[in-house]
This record gives structure tokens, sequence and C-alpha cells, in this order.
């Protein structure tokens, strides 16, 4: 297994924003649609990968919640993009072996006549690697 | 004037509305859509992940066309216009990017300087809203219409400057040019939930009751919207407590054309 504060290195390079940067200020929870769904939320997302606890991220439900409605991006005073740095960790989680959400003999089951292609699109996007 | 236009996959199929009172509006108002010869799907959400390329590629090879062609790439579908307005954004500012794109293919040397419109900043910017109102032979006096802008045509706001994130209004103005009352209310630019639909219907249900829940507490009668996916979501977890509609049909029934014969969204 890698070194752990490595591959948390590797994420937060890999979401394109600066973490470091973050104030702490929780703006970007209280901006968050999926707030109340997160174990770990988007201002304390932050705060994992600058302590390098990639680990605990990996294993999160907020990778799995947050919807890249870009509220925390929007809202952030300092310029940091929260939903990049959990979209980086996501991507990891799919790009695992076995990583993928979604199974697509599952999916006729869930459509139904009016669902647009851009839902599919979208959840094989962001379920499967 | 004449656009290159860049449907995507859900105006030729679920959305189809979207698409064809788009065209017949265009038509009537002095503009033509051209759409691409060839053009791939989007992805649907913007590859976010710097490492994220490939999924880049069909939306660079739309804006190339574009500039080769020498005309502005208009879209209608929100996710669309959200992706392939962040991408072009991104290969502008990005030198690495556009080299990583170069390497992977010469077809994708491209620098990020194509217009990207969303149909609705056509009819603000190139039209004109004044303009568009003169051609109103049908107004839709005494609708009470709020516009359900979602998040993907505003946010972020920097990179899509579609219009002032937290307090739009161009779908408002667009209202207002066809003659009926806009109706603002603060969830206008609150998510529906997106693809969490697919698994989690519950989620997009609470989203989609508070926006809509909202807007009638406003006053607002029907919504529009730009976003196929906000229209099902809401649709289906809301059902008719308020109807919602594409912006183009209410545009095309506004200017007097036959609304009738296409599928309702
Ligand atoms: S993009 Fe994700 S983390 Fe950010 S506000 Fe939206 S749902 Fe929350
Ligand atoms: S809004 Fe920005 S600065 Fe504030 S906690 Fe979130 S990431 Fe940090």
């Amino acid at each position: 297994m890698l070194n752990p504060a490595f591959e948390a290195k590797e994420l937060l390079l890999n979401s394109g924003t600066l973490a470091e940067k973050c104030m702490k200020c929780g703006r970007c929870s209280a901006s968050c649609p999926s707030y109340g769904e997160m174990d770990i939320r988007p201002h304390q997302f932050v705060s994992y990968l600058q302590r390098g606890d990639a680990e605990s991220l990996l294993s999160s439900t907020t990778l799995w919640k947050c919807l890249a409605c870009f509220a925390c991006v929007q809202r952030c005073p300092r310029g940091v993009a929260p939903a990049q740095l959990i979209e980086a960790v996501r991507l990891a989680s799919i790009r695992q072996q076995g990583g993928d959400r979604i199974n697509p003999d599952d999916i006729p089951a869930e459509i139904d006549n009016e669902m647009p292609q851009q839902l599919l699109v979208a959840a094989f996007r962001k379920y499967k690697g | 004037m004449v656009f290159d236009y860049y449907p995507g996959c859900t105006l030729k199929t679920k959305a189809k509305e979207l698409d064809i009172y788009a065209r017949k509006a265009a038509e009537k108002l002095g503009f033509e859509l051209r759409e691409f010869e060839e053009w791939q799907c989007c992805g649907a959400v913007y590859p976010m992940g710097v490492d994220a390329v490939a999924g880049k590629t069909p939306s660079v090879r739309a804006l190339k066309v574009s500039q080769d062609n020498g005309r502005a790439l208009v879209t209608l579908c929100s996710a669309c216009h959200h992706v392939l307005k962040r991408v072009n954004h991104k290969v502008e500012e990005d030198a690495a990017l556009r080299a990583t794109l170069t390497a992977y293919d010469d077809e994708l040397t491209y620098d990020g300087k194509t217009e990207v419109l969303h149909f609705l900043e056509v009819l603000r910017d190139k039209v004109g809203f004044d303009k568009l109102a003169d051609a109103v032979t049908n107004p839709l006096t005494g609708r009470k219409i709020g516009a359900y802008y979602g998040c993907l045509l505003l946010r972020p706001g920097a990179v899509m400057a579609f219009d002032d994130p937290e307090n739009p209004s161009i779908i408002e103005d667009f209202i207002k040019a066809l003659g009926a009352t806009p109706v603002k209310y603060a969830m206008r630019n609150e998510c529906c939930g997106g693809y969490i639909s697919l698994g989690e219907p519950e989620m997009s249900s609470r989203m989609c009751h508070k926006m809509v829940d909202d807007a009638k507490g406003q006053g607002a009668e029907e919504l529009i919207t730009a976003c196929p996916l906000c229209a099902y979501n809401v649709k289906k977890q809301t059902g008719d407590g308020l109807p919602i509609t594409y912006f183009t049909k209410i545009l095309a029934e506004a200017l007097g054309l036959d609304v009738e014969g296409v599928q309702p969204c």
C-alpha cells in the first residue's frame, strides 16, 4: 500500500485547487445541499486532506453525496474549490479495482420512460471508473 | 446570424421539445442554429480532475470545429453548456492541458478561444430582449412564471459568466419580454439533486420540494427551465406541484409558432 500521506499529496495535486488557502470558515458546508447526508462535511474534507488523511476520505459517504452543484465553489471566500477535492478522492476511489459503484446490468430496472440520457451519462461518470 | 449548434444527447431523445422550439424560434427571430455534422456527447458532468483529460476531448473537438468555422458555438442544455464552457475556459488558461491534448492527438490542438453561448445569451446579447419583445405576437399576459435556474448555468460564476450567480435575472427578463410576469424566489438557483435521483430519489425529492414550495409561496403558477435533468427531477419528485416546461416552449408560444405535435417534456 502507498504511504497515505503521499496519496493525499497526489489527491491534492489532482484536485487542481489549493486546500491550504482554507481559513476554516465553514461557508462551504453551510452552502451544501447534501451537508446532512455527509459523514465528513465539505469544510472538514478540506482539513482531512491537509492533514494527509486520505484513508478516511476514501471510505467517506461524502464521495457519493456530493451533487457537483458548485455552491461551495461559488461561495468560498478564499477561492478554494471543495467540490474539486471531493472529486479527486472520488476518482481515486472508483479507479481502484472493484471500485465501481454502478453495475450496468442493474440499470434497466431503474429506468423509466421519461428519464433523460443526461442522468444516465452523469451517473456513469460519477459512479464508474 | 449563423451559429454552430451543439444539441447534445438528451435533446435528440427525451428533451426534443427543448431543441425543436428553439430552432423554430431562431428562424422566426432571424438567426440560424447550424448543427454540427458530427458531435459527441459532452459527458454531462464537467471532468474536474486535473488528470481527467480524456473526458474533456469530446468538448474540445466541438470547440475546435467552431473555431475553424469562425462561428460562436451555441448550446441549449444546461449540462452541455456547463461542460463546454468550462472545458473551453480550462484549455485557455492551462498550457499543460493544451500540451497533453496535442500529445494525445494532433487534432486536439486548440487554444480555447471559441465563444460559447447559451441560447438565452444569444437572445439577451445578440438579438436583444427588446427586439424579442417586438417579435412577440402572442404575449403571455397574466401568466405568473418562475425561472428555475438550477446550478449548471450559473456556477462557478467566474467561469460561466452567465449572470449574477446569487441573484440572476436573465430568465426573468426573458419572461418579461414574452409579456408574462416573472416570479422571483430565493431557491431558484438551488440544486434539484442532479444524478443522485438514480440511486437516492429521496434526496432529490427533498430538494425539489423545497424549491417548488418556495416558488409557489411567491406566487408562481408554472416553472421554466433549460435543463432536462431539472425538468425530470422536479416532475418526478413533485408531481403536479407546479407544471414545469422548457423555456423554449413558452418562447415558441409567445412568437405565435405552432407548438402542437411535439412530445411534452
Ligand atoms: S458541490 Fe458537492 S460539496 Fe459542494 S455544495 Fe454542492 S453538493 Fe456540497
Ligand atoms: S468556504 Fe472555503 S475557506 Fe471556508 S471552510 Fe470552506 S473551503 Fe475553507
